[in-house]
């Protein structure tokens, strides 16, 4: 356990670093150069027109789609680090509780893919 | 008391500044070669499209790089006032660090590593997969259209190839059997793992040009239609650190295909000639060959159509290495080959 | 000893500070971003626990993943903050309820293990030593032939999730074209192109 921790400290002191560095390049950036903020310069680039109407609005819901989709095949993944590792040890047994659940996840994909949620248009 | 200091100097602070020259030793080289890779990618490409690049500041301009960290340092950091200024700002510093940071675990030699940890490989893909956020960050506080759609683009895209990234890992993970990044070189002692898995190698390839936002696939960044994307708005050291951060992330990608594929500090041949060269030495050789490909293929192929990228990543890659990774499965488990 | 303690009221510190930002948060995208610093000090403390797996699934997957959907859903949506803010007061009753629930829940759990016969014979068969063999091993080899039926109705759950999100979400709009590649390669210079002798002066 403790040579485990042992292990990550050096990540903690390393995001700390990281950390640091930037913000002390954008402070120092900050700092030395010369701030001459205008209201033209600070209006969003729109193509040399005023900004007309507000940036953020609502996009199309195939976005989210896509980020559902992900979340599953992410999760999936995740199953599989620990049967890859331990696959040695499990046995046939293992590999065919796998692949059972890798056959019912094709299941969805084959759905997905005929009903046409991965066109993108 | 001085004793007390003797070993509190000998139990905690020692141990610190060690880590910390680790650190140092780590960042300071691949800040370097950051910087030296946009020079070389500047040459690369422009010897591929006969001309000369740059040339004028320093013996065969090799000093623009330096010269161009330094306009970037002094220029004026605007801050739009549309924009979520904290989130603004802490956009591209989380590019910057999250590129960093995922060297924390890169072996570079038998033993020579800064953190050994267990999960080497999952703490890769979790860096890996908080790059998204850098970028959405951007696009949403910019408060700027062009910003927004560059940034949702390139999330939708990110998020497309890290699946398949995913699975090309499992599938790495299966032939070696362990999470930790240095068994990983070391189960490619006999054979590197591009001979056995040769197409993962090339799926890992592409899928590596479009999770670092490269060129074919730098949708979101598109000049013509985004006008640069989501660091539009962006200027002086935030810019800079999204440069980094970018260049950073290639060479991190690189790395990793090194590890995996081409048996990171290993030598190619089991020859006593060869192993006389040291690790590092060959490690960073297969990073700069597959950093020579990420700018040969800028330079070379045109942008892909947005459908098309994602196309590629859901219907072939993604279908083409989760059957590669059942067939590896049962390859492995039936010739009894599994790694015990 | 003292940094490990040191880290823990760290990490503790922070996601506490930052669960509470989420709900204070006037903005709602800020609210997810601090959602995602609480997501990453619960992975910090599953960490201090020595479940270094749990830890970097956790960012995978709820950093990595969901909080990318949630960021997407906040960052989108239309609406007016001022008039969410005032329904702040109306919406508190219930959200209290909600968290009343989960708190005697959480406490139900709890006493059930301080007073139930088994919890000391979990506690007598605990994970596998970490010098034996790594926690993602330990895992693995449970997982998949132990807990076989929760595996496969996770699945399954999965399953219905990407059926579900499909029929909730999809939306075919008319009047899109699509690239057919394999009409594309198949498409012959014969089938398109003709070659004709053009007299001179003479047109088409």
């Amino acid at each position: 356990m403790d040579a485990l921790l042992h292990e990550y400290f050096p990540i903690l002191i390393f995001l700390g670093i990281a950390v640091a560095i930037s913000v002390i390049a954008v402070a120092a950036s900050w700092i030395v150069a010369s701030q001459h903020p205008d209201r033209e310069k600070d209006s969003p680039y729109e193509c040399g027109f005023e900004a007309f109407g507000d940036a953020r609005g609502k996009f199309d819901v195939r976005f989210y789609l896509v980020s559902i989709l992900f979340i599953i095949f992410d999760l999936e993944v995740a199953f599989l680090f620990p049967w890859a590792v331990s696959l040695g040890k499990i046995g046939l047994f293992g590999f065919w509780s796998m692949m059972l659940f890798l056959g019912v996840l094709t299941i969805g994909f084959i759905y997905e893919w005929r009903k046409g949620a991965l066109e993108w248009e | 008391m001085a004793s007390l200091f003797l070993e509190l100097w000998q139990a905690y602070l020692w141990p610190l500044i060690l880590i910390i020259l680790k650190i140092v030793a780590i960042v300071v080289p691949l800040l370097v070669a950051v910087a030296y890779l946009t020079y070389a990618e500047r040459k690369v490409i422009a010897a591929m499209q006969m001309r000369k690049g740059p040339n004028v500041v320093g013996p065969f301009g090799l000093l623009q790089p330096i010269a161009d960290g330094f306009k970037l340092f002094l220029k004026e950091t605007i801050l739009p006032t549309a924009s979520n200024k904290v989130v603004y700002l802490i956009a591209p510093m989380l590019t910057f660090f999250l590129a960093l940071v995922a060297w924390a675990v890169i072996p570079f030699d038998e033993g020579i590593v800064l953190a050994d940890i267990n999960v080497g490989v999952l703490y890769l893909f979790a860096i890996s997969s908080l790059g998204v956020y850098g970028i959405i960050m951007a696009g949403w506080a910019s408060n700027s259209k062009y910003a927004f759609l560059g940034g949702l683009r390139s999330a939708a895209q990110m998020v497309s190839y890290e699946v398949s990234i995913g699975f090309v890992l499992i599938s790495i993970l299966l032939t070696v059997g362990s999470l930790n990044l240095s068994d990983v070189v070391m189960a490619q002692k006999k054979m590197w793992f591009i001979l056995p898995h040769l197409p993962l190698f090339f799926i890992f390839l592409i899928s590596g040009l479009a999770e670092t936002n490269r060129s074919p696939f730098d949708l979101p960044e598109a000049e013509a239609e985004l006008v640069a994307g989501y660091n539009v708005e962006y200027s002086a050291m935030p810019f800079a650190l999204f440069f980094l951060g970018e260049y950073a992330n290639m060479i991190l990608m690189s790395a990793m295909t090194s590890i995996l594929f081409l048996g990171g500090w290993l030598p190619p041949f089991n020859l006593a000639m060869l192993a006389w060269i040291p690790g590092p030495i060959w490690f960073a050789l297969k990073i700069a060959f597959v950093l020579f490909i990420f700018l040969w293929v800028r330079a070379t192929f045109p942008r892909y159509r947005y459908d098309q990228l994602m196309r590629l990543g859901w219907k072939v890659f993604l279908p083409f290495s989760l059957a590669w990774l059942v067939i590896t499965a049962g390859v492995l488990q039936f010739t009894g080959l599994v790694p015990k | 000893m003292i940094i490990q303690g040191l880290v823990f009221y760290l990490f503790a510190a922070l996601a506490i500070a930052g669960g509470v930002l989420v709900i204070s948060a006037k903005n709602p995208v800020h609210s997810v971003l601090w959602l995602i610093v609480v997501f990453f000090n619960a992975a910090g403390l599953f960490l201090l626990q020595g479940a270094e797996f749990l830890a970097m699934v956790l960012v995978v997957v709820y950093v990595g993943a969901v909080a990318v959907l949630f960021l997407f859903v906040v960052m989108m949506l239309d609406i007016n903050f001022v008039q969410l803010r005032q329904g702040f007061l109306h919406y508190l009753p219930s959200g209290a309820l909600v968290g009343i629930v989960l708190l005697v829940e959480l406490a139900v759990v709890l006493v059930g293990w301080a007073v139930s016969g088994e919890a000391p014979k979990s506690l007598a068969a605990p994970a596998p030593e970490l010098a034996k063999m790594t926690n993602t091993e330990a895992l693995g080899h449970i997982l998949y032939t132990q807990y076989l039926y929760l595996f496969q109705a996770s699945g399954v759950v999965l399953l219905i999730a990407m059926i579900g999100s499909i029929l909730l979400t999809l939306r075919h709009r008319p009047g899109t074209r699509h690239q057919n590649i394999s009409r594309q390669v198949d498409r012959h210079p014969k089938d398109t192109l003709e070659i004709r002798k053009v007299p001179s002066g003479g047109g088409i």
